[in-house]
């Protein structure tokens, strides 16, 4: 794209001509202007936001609700309820309202602990997550070969050189330990 | 069945043991996925950058599919049926829905009163199952799903659940009025979407900027717009400027949301440290080159919590700032008219087609931008 961009050519040399764009100006609405305020009116404004609700879902499970509701949602999902250490993060996070940092950052917190769960969960049931699939580096390894060589190349040069280290601090330590 | 496992950031895998779902509510369905797509926005949850994403959901908020079974009191769509999904999870009675504000319904997510039920968008979002799998659930059946007219092709279809709304939103949202200059900032596939539909609400001039190359050559053709990548251009705004006789476009639109790229401060805040609400060097952009009295739209998704964004320039600029998350169901009608007539052709931005059993290398071409991705969609069978 660099060589295209020239001060020259800046404006569209099809300017003023839209026979090449199929359906050009076919939406254009010219009361469709919000840089002056129109807001029509609603039944909803004028009456109250009030309406005839939908059929209850039951609930079943734990489903955590924000603090500016005051009541359930006719409908909601139930995956994933809340469950171990990451659970009672979010519980304590549920307890503030939408526009407060204790509200979000926790569930951040409990996000990332959650995938330690996963993991242990996984091992609990004799599964062995397989990282490097569920990373998708199959994908890598095929369309970013290069770079993926390169990144086992430095993952395979620090793996080695933190082994050495240890060995040979190690070794050292063995031999002053000798000389004493 | 066969479903989506997300198991922590930049980690998804496919599992075979996930339970098909039940009927939860006497107004759902059960449908059978045919295509469901990869979304820009599920890199956010696979990013990790969307509180309450749990281990264990399944993601898909953009799938169309047969339904197999519905609740008794479903009335609208029956079993055998092909429909298209929307991704907003929507009553349809609420003040919200009668306004048709279907991405803002109050009786579908428990959880946030700022957004409605999204399909497979974390707890934050409902807490509801996606489409990245072979059966999903469908609540409010007689509201959203939609039946797919027997000529179009589910390839089409899919891109109708969100990618071709959003962007349609996103120019209808600017206001557009003939001869308007209108800029995008991102060339993803709701940025291209957006760059197209511009033209049909009579914009003048469509200015694409991103900083992927292959993208911005696919947008030229595919929206017949101009197309530059910011990391050649120096200060993107003062391009803007001088581009517009000083004065800035009519119609900003930020169609990349909180994982832009382009300023390393924001970047290091929003993305790395997680001290913002994403980074929000597209809408600072966009704030900044539009003209004074012009209108700001925002379909990018950003997090919940603060973003820093310049909000003195949009005082002193008179600038309207519109968004809001598409709202499909309304659109619906007028975007299937449209590839009807050939006005649009959403499935030439689908590149790649990935068995669903192979979805973390889908996430992963996507997210790394690998192998000229644009869109990914994934086959359950």
């Amino acid at each position: 794209m660099e060589s295209e961009f020239t001060p020259d050519n800046r404006m569209n040399s099809m300017m003023a001509d839209y026979s090449h764009i199929k359906g050009w100006g076919i939406d254009a609405d010219l009361e469709n202007d919000p840089t002056y305020p129109m807001k029509k009116r609603t039944d909803e404004e004028r009456f109250g936001y009030t309406w005839e609700r939908p059929e209850q879902q039951p609930q079943d499970v734990e489903i955590l609700t924000s603090t500016e509701r005051n009541n359930m949602p006719a409908v909601f999902g139930t995956t994933v309820p809340p469950s171990g250490l990451s659970g009672m993060i979010r519980r304590y996070a549920y307890t503030w309202s939408e526009s407060d940092l204790r509200r979000w950052i926790p569930l951040i917190l409990a996000d990332r602990i959650g995938a330690g769960e996963g993991i242990i969960d996984d091992l609990a049931h004799g599964k062995i997550p397989n990282i490097f699939a569920e990373r998708g580096w199959t994908a890598e390894m095929k369309y970013n070969r290069k770079n993926f060589l390169l990144k086992v190349a430095a993952v395979t040069v620090v793996a080695v050189g933190v082994t050495a280290l240890i060995v040979n601090r190690k070794k050292i330590s063995g031999s002053l330990k000798s000389h004493r | 069945m066969i479903a989506m496992n997300f198991r922590g950031p930049f980690r998804v895998r496919a599992d075979r043991d996930k339970p098909i779902p039940e009927i939860e509510h006497p107004n759902d369905a059960i449908v059978k996925v045919l295509r469901s797509c990869i979304c820009g926005s599920d890199l956010h949850l696979y990013h990790g950058l969307v509180p309450d994403t749990r281990v264990g959901s399944t993601f898909g908020h953009e799938f169309v599919g047969e339904i197999v079974e519905v609740g008794s009191s479903v009335q609208n769509v029956k079993v055998g049926d092909k429909v298209i999904v929307p991704f907003n999870i929507a009553c349809g009675k609420c003040a919200f829905c009668r306004q048709e504000l279907f991405g803002n319904c109050h009786e579908s997510n428990p959880e946030a009163t700022a957004v409605g039920g999204i399909f497979g968008y974390s707890h934050t979002a409902g807490g509801f199952d996606g489409g990245q799998a072979e059966y999903v659930r469908v609540p409010y059946a007689d509201v959203g799903p939609t039946v797919i007219p027997d000529w179009m092709d589910p390839d089409d279809a899919v891109l109708l659940t969100d990618v071709v709304p959003t962007g349609y939103q996103a120019a209808e949202m600017g206001g557009i009025l003939p001869g308007d200059t209108v800029v995008v900032f991102g060339a993803g596939p709701v940025g291209i979407m957006a760059a197209k539909c511009a033209w049909l609400f009579g914009a003048g001039r469509v200015i694409v900027i991103d900083q992927l190359d292959y993208r911005l050559e696919f947008v030229q053709k595919f929206a017949q717009c101009e197309a530059y990548n910011f990391n050649y251009l120096g200060d993107v705004v003062e391009f803007i400027k001088h581009t517009t006789d000083s004065l800035g476009a009519d119609v900003c639109i930020d169609a990349v949301g909180c994982e832009a790229a382009g300023d390393a401060m924001n970047t290091l805040l929003g993305r790395k440290l997680l001290l913002q609400g994403g980074t929000t060097t597209a809408l600072h952009w966009a704030i900044n080159s539009v003209k004074k009295g012009g209108i700001v739209s925002i379909v990018g998704v950003y997090g919940p919590v603060n973003a820093l964004v310049p909000i003195g320039n949009v005082v002193n600029k008179g600038i309207t700032i519109r968004a809001n998350q598409a709202s499909v169901k309304r659109l619906l009608p007028r975007l299937i008219e449209h590839v009807k007539n050939g006005v649009l052709s959403p499935k030439d931005m689908i590149t790649h087609r990935i068995p669903l059993h192979e979805v973390a290398e889908g996430y992963h071409i996507f997210s790394a931008k690998l192998d000229n991705c644009i869109k990914p969609v994934l086959i359950p069978s």
